[in-house]
């Protein structure tokens, strides 16, 4: 298999990434990362890649119209547009406080949605 | 007339990590000053994340790392004035401000730390041919109507500017159901953090148009399309690549310039490049006890960075606040050779730490050399594998080669590519 070069978006610093596969198609080697999370985010971004998502939930009874959320860990890429829909027919109710749980295990990922901002 | 030890202008991240540091470091009275209705300043509309990495070792939105500090503000006795608009800041270090409560507040400050952020540059920066329909909005502005005020302003965008915080708003709105369809660069590299590339516009399929620009709009009372068109290296629009594209909103992401009225109007001077005021190591500017920090000081892409600043400036307060800062004879740096600029603009002789030098590069340099040099002699380098101006670096140098400097030296940083 080929070499695949890759940008770290596990922080703002984004290391180019370079992971090299043995016959089986295995990793074989990650280089270019200048931390443990360039690893980790490597090995995901060439088996199942993920993302966090954040976005905002209509809030009711409050003064503020959202309340941003994100996802409490990153969820699979691919269902970043399906979890939006969800995400917008849901709504919470004031007050809401940093870290509440807007939506339970999103589509059965095992992911929560939580808040990141008060809202009142 | 109040009195306070310490006043901070602007309530965004660099001034409460400034009002925090310096309470830290002893100061009793200290008063932040905010016109928004809350604490946080822009952050409190950046929902994405990726704040915190470095600094707290998590990522978070901005909201949660405004509120972070916002909480260590609250376990402390700093005053802070919400709903404040600073007016002036004067030579005798009295500043003014205004609000509803109390009317005009004179308070007279033993040190003022400046903190108020940058905006961002709007359209009439640009020469683009066009009438004035709704749907030309700056990217910051459509981050306040998506994220605070929860209304979509378009469904058919186009993105001139490939600042980060257009890359951020071309991936929002797509999860919000828009079609993105194009972020046009003047320039043959992005300006913007090569993570948010990656993130905002590989993901989705968005197109980067490098060295491309908008160079017409239209439509009457909504914007209906725009005319693109290739640019030289000259960066002016070849002629035979226009290209019409329809949509109902253009994106302003064009640069960010700081929010130095305040600091022009108390005579302060401004470095050319920067915009921001000219420092020395510990942030302080050409008026004895005034000091800036975070993006009225230097536009910064990393929030991280604008507090570590910030704690640089608070320090340097209370230092100054306690007749502890070291102010003298001082040595001079310069960026040449592909180095735009560097903060701090001087470094006192006798400084009492070592000094991290700021700045930013020109192009993008790939396998280059940072150079620092004191009279054609090399006091320091360091290899990068990738230079670009989008992302701003840092050399660090030791107290002691800085003493061993001639008074009123000259250090240059420099780009060996
Ligand atoms: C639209 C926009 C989006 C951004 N997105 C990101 C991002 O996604 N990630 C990132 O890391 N950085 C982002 N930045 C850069 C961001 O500004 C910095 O990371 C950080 O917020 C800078 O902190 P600051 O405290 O210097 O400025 P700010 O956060 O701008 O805070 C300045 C504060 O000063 C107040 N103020 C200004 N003038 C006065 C006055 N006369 N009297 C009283 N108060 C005053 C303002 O109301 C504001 O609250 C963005 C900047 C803008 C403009
Ligand atoms: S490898 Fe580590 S330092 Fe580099 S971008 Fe990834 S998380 Fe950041």
């Amino acid at each position: 298999m080929e070499n695949r070069e890759l940008v770290c978006v596990a922080c703002p610093l984004g290391c180019p990434i370079t992971v090299t596969f043995d016959a089986d198609g295995n990793v074989a080697t990650i280089t270019g990362n200048t931390c443990k999370r360039g690893d980790a985010y490597a090995r995901t971004e060439v088996t199942n890649p993920t993302r966090m998502l954040t976005t905002t939930v209509k809030v009711e009874g409050g003064k503020s119209y959202v309340v941003p959320v994100k996802s409490a860990n990153p969820i699979p890429k691919g269902m970043m547009m399906e979890c939006m829909k969800v995400i917008n027919e849901a709504s919470v109710k004031a007050p809401v406080n940093i870290g509440d749980v807007v939506i339970e295990n999103i589509l059965g990922t095992g992911v929560d949605i939580i808040a990141t901002n008060y809202a009142d | 007339m109040l009195n306070y030890d310490l006043v901070v202008v602007g309530g965004g991240p660099a001034g409460m990590a400034a009002a925090l540091k310096a309470k830290e470091n002893g100061i009793d009275s200290i008063i932040v000053l905010e016109r928004a209705e809350t604490l946080g300043g822009i952050l409190e509309q950046c929902i994405h994340t990726g704040f915190g990495l470095h600094y707290f070792g998590e990522e978070l939105s901005g909201p949660e790392y405004a509120g972070r500090f916002m909480k260590m503000l609250e376990g402390t006795d700093i005053d802070v004035k919400v709903d404040t608009m600073v007016l002036d800041v004067a030579d005798d270090n009295v500043v003014t401000a205004v609000n509803k409560k109390d009317g005009l507040l004179k308070i007279q400050a033993k040190a003022v730390v400046l903190a108020m952020g940058c905006r961002e540059r709007p359209r009439g920066a640009l020469s683009i041919a066009g009438s004035r329909c709704s749907g030309i909005m700056t990217a910051g502005t459509a981050q306040k109507y998506v994220n605070i005020d929860g209304y979509m302003p378009g469904h058919e965008v186009v993105i001139l500017g490939s600042g980060d915080i257009g890359l951020i708003m071309a991936r929002r709105m797509t999860l919000e159901g828009a079609k993105v369809k194009m972020v046009c660069e003047l320039m043959p590299y992005s300006g913007g953090l090569t993570r948010n590339i990656v993130q905002c516009l590989d993901d989705f399929g968005i197109p980067l148009k490098l060295s491309c620009t908008v160079v017409a709009t239209h439509g009457k009372d909504r914007l209906e399309g725009v005319t693109i068109a290739k640019v030289d290296e000259r960066l002016q629009p070849i002629p035979g690549t226009e290209e019409y594209v329809s949509c109902d909103t253009l994106m302003l992401s064009v640069g960010l310039i700081p929010e130095n009225e305040l600091s022009k109007n108390s005579g302060l001077q401004l470095d050319n490049i920067t915009n921001g005021p000219r420092v020395d190591e510990y942030r302080e500017t050409e008026h004895a006890g005034v000091f800036a920090c975070g993006n009225v000081l230097q536009v910064h892409d990393l929030v991280d960075y604008v507090t570590e600043e910030s704690q640089i400036a608070g320090l340097g307060a209370a230092k100054f606040i306690k007749g502890e800062k070291v102010t003298g004879e001082c040595v001079y740096t310069k960026g040449i050779n592909g180095v735009r600029y560097i903060v701090p603009q001087r470094i006192n002789h006798d400084t009492d730490a070592d000094v991290k030098l700021y700045f930013r590069v020109g192009a993008v340099f790939n396998n280059a050399k940072i150079i620092v040099e004191c009279d054609g002699k090399e006091i320091l380098s360091k290899k990068k594998v990738k230079l670009c101006p989008g992302e701003m670096e840092y050399v660090t140098l030791k107290q002691s080669v800085i003493k061993e400097l001639p008074v009123n030296a000259e250090i240059t940083v420099r780009v060996e590519a």
